[in-house]
């Protein structure tokens, strides 16, 4: 393992954006951030800067206005990157299926690495899908080399 | 003295740290000072009220979905319209089962709001503080409902989920746990010195100002003006003691301040509900599909909250209308900015609360 991707390996920066959600999953992403669920255990820290990000959380229907940013956000993150949707909206694009400005999931737009069910999804479900994604997530880093 | 900078325009969002939404703000600036400011909403407009006028018995869950912060608002709102479409008259214990839930509400609103522009200004601390006893609500919440957003608890004619006496119980232990901890945030939003100094005098928004743009909830009470739908006595609010707390600072540290007491405030009203829930059905059936028109107001967090709805007697909805308090609040920035540092720029964006999935819908 080099040294960068030791030091990588400690400290996975989230950036949470949201497409249209309704803010329940915000919500709970904050709780994530904060003293009770707390996931700067696993290093991860919030970091509005996409250049800066490994792991990005995005909650909500990809609404029309948003797909052309949630485009740029993923192309602006540097590799390895993973993507997780947080919430059924985020997931299938439920229950806001058939609404005229909604694009539907946000595998509609970006690639999905773990999908987060639960309306709003729960912290723990939330804490067990960023678990994973940083085991993929280094599984990656070794495939990169 | 003219400035020798030429303006600069620096875009505000839609995704930046400050918000946990997407909202954009056109700033322009001669050196630090913002001399206009754009907005650009919409990015969260999915299409709400064609989607809840599709079907009015699915739409009691739906409307929770327009908002994940005042989610129990929303579905009281909703069913208090269709209630009247009916005719039916709510049981007293429903009308105090949502009184509480709706100041449980208000409680965690409150709270993440208080949080937000701690960190705004650049209180890491007192941020995790305020989500710490957040966190009390939303297990407490969740021990009554079973989810810790979206309650799901309201049905048109009452609520789907009683609680019972030790839930009763529950929640009056909890409160008296949270009273001593709000107490302290109090002591510190008051106190604080660093805090006070990020807030006062910032973001001024005068009544006449208030008025002219027709603010709402805690953004107009910070103003001076004393209006709050709570006095109306929908719910139970009419068997409950409630004066609106009203300050005259009219800046950003009177917004914050009115968003504390008000935590307070609900903590009373939760305590005084408790004894007054009698025996009884907590809803009553309805049948047929509704015809008629009908207006319905809640006092959600960020102030009034208005449903107009519309029935012609099938499980469609004629038309369905919401007004919510951000879409009133939002655009008061256009006031409060000009002038500022931008280094004050989120304490005052965040100090109106912006709620952007309620503001696009």
């Amino acid at each position: 393992m080099s040294l960068v991707q030791g030091a990588r390996r400690r400290s996975p920066w989230i950036l949470h954006f949201d497409t249209g959600s309704c803010n329940g999953c915000d919500l709970e992403v904050w709780a994530l951030l904060t003293p009770r669920y707390d996931v700067e255990r696993f290093g991860a820290v919030n970091k509005a800067n996409p250049k800066h990000a490994d792991i990005l959380l995005i909650t909500g229907p990809v609404t029309k206005k948003c797909e052309d940013r949630l485009r740029n956000l993923y192309e602006q993150t540097s590799g390895p990157k993973l993507v997780v949707a947080c919430g059924d909206c985020a997931s299938t694009g439920a229950p806001f299926h058939n609404c005229y400005n909604v694009c539907g999931g946000v595998d509609k737009v970006i690639p999905v690495d773990v999908y987060v069910p639960g309306c709003a999804a729960r912290p723990e479900a939330l804490i067990d899908g960023l678990v994973l994604a940083l085991s993929l997530w280094e599984k990656r880093m070794e495939e990169e080399g | 003295m003219t400035s020798l900078a030429r303006a600069t325009v620096i875009p505000f969002g839609p995704q930046h740290a400050a918000f946990l939404e997407p909202l954009n703000v056109r700033l322009v600036l001669e050196e630090e000072k913002v001399v206009g400011a754009e907005l650009n909403q919409g990015y969260n407009h999915r299409g709400m009220e064609y989607a809840l006028s599709l079907d009015y018995k699915k739409s009691q869950y739906l409307c929770e979905r327009v908002c994940g912060i005042c989610s129990y608002h929303h579905s009281s709102c909703y069913c208090q319209g269709l209630e009247a479409l009916y005719g039916v008259e709510v049981p007293m214990r429903a009308r105090l089962i949502r009184t509480i839930m709706m100041e449980c509400q208000r409680l965690t609103s409150h709270l993440l709001a208080l949080g937000h522009i701690a960190e705004a200004v650049g209180y890491e601390n007192l941020f995790m503080q305020c989500f710490r006893e957040r966190e009390l609500i939303m297990t407490l919440v969740n021990r009554l409902s079973g989810n810790r957003v979206h309650y799901s608890m309201n049905v048109i004619g009452g609520v789907k989920r009683d609680i019972g006496p030790e839930q009763v119980k529950d929640v009056e232990v909890t409160m008296k746990e949270v009273r001593p901890r709000l107490e302290e945030l109090q002591r510190v939003f008051r106190r604080d010195s660093t805090l006070g100094k990020r807030t006062h005098g910032v973001g001024r928004f005068p009544r006449p100002a208030a008025e002219g743009w027709g603010t709402v909830g805690p953004v107009s009470r910070a103003s001076g003006i004393p209006r709050d739908i709570r006095q109306d006595g929908f719910a139970a609010y009419s068997e409950v003691r409630f004066t609106p707390i009203v300050r005259e600072e009219a800046d950003v540290y009177a917004r914050m301040m009115v968003r504390m007491d008000e935590c307070l405030q609900s903590v009373d009203i939760i305590e005084e509900c408790l004894p007054l829930l009698p025996d009884g059905p907590a809803a009553v059936q309805v049948k047929g599909h509704p015809t008629g028109e009908a207006f319905s107001r809640v006092e959600a967090p960020r102030g009034e909250l208005m449903y107009y709805i519309r029935a012609k007697g099938a499980l469609e909805l004629d038309r369905i209308k919401l007004r919510t308090p951000a879409l009133m609040n939002v655009p008061a920035l256009l006031a409060m900015l000009p002038g500022c540092q931008l280094a004050d720029v989120p304490g005052i964006v965040v100090s109106v609360d912006p709620c952007i999935c309620c503001t696009d819908r």
